[in-house]
């Protein structure tokens, strides 16, 4: 049957926002939040870019006095802190707030102001770092400021807390966003979604959430502890006092090897998604791949010291490194064997996001091998700090997890706004994008091979690095311009594309059963899920159940493994709440990097702010001493 | 697909409650999620210590007598009596009972307020200033992280009670008391790993 007009009518009512900007900023709809959250994700995305842009120019001949020491200190810092802490990371939880809640038929997220709250305090560690930037206090000592030359004694000024306060903002940011996608995964499956009908998109939101959770507070507690040295005198990473500098690096990389794999599964999880749309046959080996993401997702946590092998640590500790890193390219594998044979086997359709897939696929593989080579200790002893790092990193996040983010906005854009993008534009950018990085950064390789470290801003025309720095910077010149055929196609359809219908790619999952742009209310009934592929199946009419408020916002609560009906949960209304909150700990953040007494003063408008926020709205009681009187 | 897909309605969700207690509640579930955040970031932070104190040729460096222990035993003393009123709060939240959970949390507010007292002393006792050297340091860090957990929870359970007393109570605010008080035990099961390695350690090596 045809879902009664007068339903869908009071459902927009009922999860409408205000009009204007009061609503604007008291929205708690998570579509709209992860939107301004990819749109700023992506704006940054082209800022840093336009960094890396100027420092391949720097580097596109010797001796070049585009940039002094200082400058290009400044923009690889600005850059990969921007690129890893407000870029990479940020996006795939957007993503995951924008997206989870369509793919179980769920009208919101868990807690829809946390998730709001979550937004505007990342805005408050993108405005940190880059006003920061405008008024000439730029971290400048790369994205991982190693003490003791971040300590209090060789920098001294505000560069280093700016960085260590913005990692404060957006890791509670995304500890926030964790905890409500690892929520609303667990207890707001439709009836019928087990656990094993779960997704994989579903899945690798979870283990990523998860490890988000178990990952993000060993970065908060080491830039707590490196802005304590520089502001209240601790000694956790001075030598001279009793502390020991290596215990920075093992809290950083305790967080910052897993935080690799938080912004690669949740990439698997797109790949899964397309793999299977455009291959139009059911995901091959979809257990496999879960297992595998969770194998990664294990073997993420006991890495982190193949960042550390320079440091003169053990030699069993090395050789036990190396061998766990070599084992996470065994679950790699197998992944991307199960996508093959899925696209082997199967209707191949190339799209624009299976185009992204396939560039996926062949740029991260090369990417896994130099990587099995860095994870070597005695090859990665003459590797680190070279240009074969550069590009290896590179191939592992830009391939692994830009290219499978591309084709996710290019699958899931008409959903997103209703509209088609143009292909023609899309296969454009595809081309350039995938061809100008690979022409960019394979050279790197071989600049690392022959000796060019990382991190320099000059080099003397006999060394003979001239000819692949230039054949690197245009590589990246196409790139970018591939970027922005990119941005250009997707502003241009957002007015101008063909209108997309429901479900313009006969998708498999329920986002795809209701309209697009989907409404404030996502779908009109809550869905029952009876198979993997919910929208495949024989019937033509998608099995749901009534019974879920539509006069009040309502959402339903299912069990953790069966999904089994519990109970129908009241959600949150709209609120100022969350963005009060957020600017009262951005008072506090930003007040602590100049005195420890902001922790504290600060301390009250934020209890001030959690009480509005959390305060039920019930009737005052009628009898007894706190009576209402009328 | 231009149109989105038909429905066939195959069953009415509107006889399911219109809440749940224990972990059959959203918001359990959050509260497990923060409190795992705060776990593994005391977990990290007993991790530093135990590193630090690795690293160095004594423990306590010399200068430092390991922290008193008379405070640090009365706190953990009434930290864990604490338990008992707050298993009671529990057990009203769970029964529903109005008058029980706005007692128990005025006076889980009481119990909360003079445990601070204990702990301000403890702080004084500690025979180490952060400031001395990287012992210091890590000693203040894992007592000012537990103390800020206690204080949180404190100001927690006061707005709660203020808000039970003048409202009337429905089910998820029940749930909410629930929440509060497992959170209490949170705070009070975190501190004995804490205090085992802040004593045991400096005695154990020194």
């Amino acid at each position: 049957m045809r879902t009664d007009p007068l339903r869908l009518e009071q459902l927009t009512r009922t999860w409408s926002d205000a009009p204007g900007l009061w609503g604007f900023l008291t929205t708690v709809d998570h579509k709209r939040i992860a939107a301004r959250y990819i749109v700023t994700a992506l704006l940054l995305m082209f800022l840093a870019g336009m960094l890396a842009l100027d420092m391949r120019w720097q580097l596109s001949t010797a001796e070049n006095t585009r940039m002094g020491p200082q400058l290009f200190n400044e923009s690889f810092s600005l850059h990969g802190s921007t690129m890893l802490f407000l870029v990479s990371v940020p996006v795939m939880e957007a993503m995951a707030l924008w997206l989870v809640p369509l793919m179980l038929g769920t009208r919101n997220m868990a807690f829809p102001r946390l998730g709001a709250f979550s937004f505007w305090l990342y805005l408050g560690g993108v405005l940190t770092l880059w006003v920061g930037h405008a008024l000439d206090v730029t971290p400048d000592l790369g994205w991982f400021e190693y003490p003791p030359l971040s300590g209090p004694a060789y920098s001294p000024g505000h560069r280093a807390d700016i960085w260590a306060q913005m990692i404060t903002f957006t890791e509670v940011a995304a500890l926030a966003a964790s905890v409500n996608v690892a929520v609303t995964i667990l207890k707001m499956r439709p009836p019928g979604m087990t656990l094993a009908r779960m997704p994989v998109f579903l899945w690798a939101m979870l283990i990523a959430s998860l490890m988000t959770i178990l990952s993000m507070p060993a970065i908060m507690l080491v830039t707590s502890m490196l802005i304590a040295d520089r502001l209240v005198s601790t000694h956790f990473f001075s030598p001279a006092g009793g502390g020991d500098v290596l215990l920075f690096q093992h809290l950083f990389w305790f967080f910052g090897h897993p935080e690799v794999y938080i912004i690669f599964i949740p990439a698997t999880g797109f790949v899964s998604q397309i793999v299977e749309t455009f291959s139009r046959r059911k995901l091959f080996g979809h257990l496999v791949v879960v297992l595998a993401i969770m194998a990664i997702g294990t073997l993420a946590f006991g890495l982190w010291v193949h960042h550390m092998f320079a440091v003169g640590l053990p030699r069993l500790g090395n050789n036990f490194y190396t061998a766990a890193s070599m084992a996470i390219a065994l679950p790699a594998g197998l992944q991307i064997f199960c996508w093959i044979a899925t696209m082997w086997s199967g209707r191949l359709w190339l799209a624009t996001p299976m185009l992204w897939v396939i560039g996926f696929v062949a740029t991260f593989v090369i990417g896994g091998l130099s990587g099995i080579m860095t994870a070597s200790a005695a090859l990665d002893l003459q590797l680190t700090d070279s240009y074969f790092i550069v590009a290896h990193f590179h191939y592992v996040l830009v391939g692994g997890a830009m290219f499978p983010l591309f084709g996710a906005f290019c699958y899931w854009y008409p959903k997103a706004t209703g509209r088609l993008m143009s292909e023609r534009w899309g296969r454009w950018a595809f081309g350039l994008i995938v061809g100008g990085f690979n022409l960019g950064f394979f050279p790197m390789h071989i600049l690392g091979l022959l000796g060019m470290p990382r991190r320099v801003y000059t080099y003397p025309a006999s060394m003979g690095w001239e000819t692949l720095n230039q054949v690197a910077t245009a590589g990246s010149v196409i790139s970018v311009i591939g970027g922005l055929v990119f941005v250009a196609n997707a502003l241009w359809s957002f007015w101008r594309g063909a209108p997309a219908g429901a479900d313009p790619w006969n998708g498999s999952t329920l986002e795809w059963a209701g309209l697009s742009p989907s409404p404030p209310y996502n779908l009109g009934y809550t869905p029952e899920v009876d198979s993997l592929t919910p929208l495949w199946t024989e019937r033509s009419e998608l099995r749901a159940f009534d019974g879920i408020a539509v006069d009040r916002r309502e959402v339903l609560v299912t069990s953790v493994t069966n999904a089994t009906p519990l109970y129908r949960q009241k959600s949150a209304a709209p609120s100022i709440w969350p963005l009060l909150s957020a600017l009262a700990v951005t008072a506090m953040f930003i007040g602590s990097i100049f005195t420890p007494w902001a922790v504290a003063v600060g301390a009250i408008p934020i209890a001030v702010a959690l009480t509005g926020w959390f305060w039920p709205q019930r009737d005052r009681v009628k009898t007894g001493p706190f009576r209402a009187t009328a | 697909m231009k149109e989105p897909r038909p429905v066939e309605i195959v069953g009415d969700l509107s006889g399911l409650p219109e809440s749940a207690a224990g972990s059959n509640h959203l918001v359990w579930w959050g509260n497990i999620g923060f409190m795992t955040i705060e776990g593994t970031g005391f977990a990290l932070a007993v991790a530093a210590y135990l590193y630090l104190a690795t690293q160095m040729p004594a423990w306590p460096p010399a200068g430092h007598a390991p922290p008193d222990l008379f405070w640090s035993a009365i706190f953990t003393v009434g930290l864990l009596l604490s338990a008992v009123p707050n298993v009671w709060v529990l057990r009203c939240a769970q029964a529903k009972d109005a008058r029980g959970v706005r007692i128990g949390t005025s006076l889980m507010s009481i119990v909360g307020a003079v445990l601070l007292v204990p702990r301000a002393f403890e702080f004084m006792h500690l025979n180490a200033n952060w400031y001395d050297d990287g012992y210091g340091s890590v000693l203040w860090l894992l007592m000012v992280l537990h103390t800020s957990h206690v204080v949180t929870d404190l100001g927690d359970t006061v707005v709660q009670a203020v808000w039970l007393w003048t409202h009337e109570i429905g089910d998820d605010q029940f749930a909410d008391v629930e929440d509060n008080a497992n959170y209490w035990t949170f705070v009070v099961l975190t501190w004995l790993p804490i205090a085992a390695v802040i004593h045991g350690l400096p005695r154990l090596l020194g």
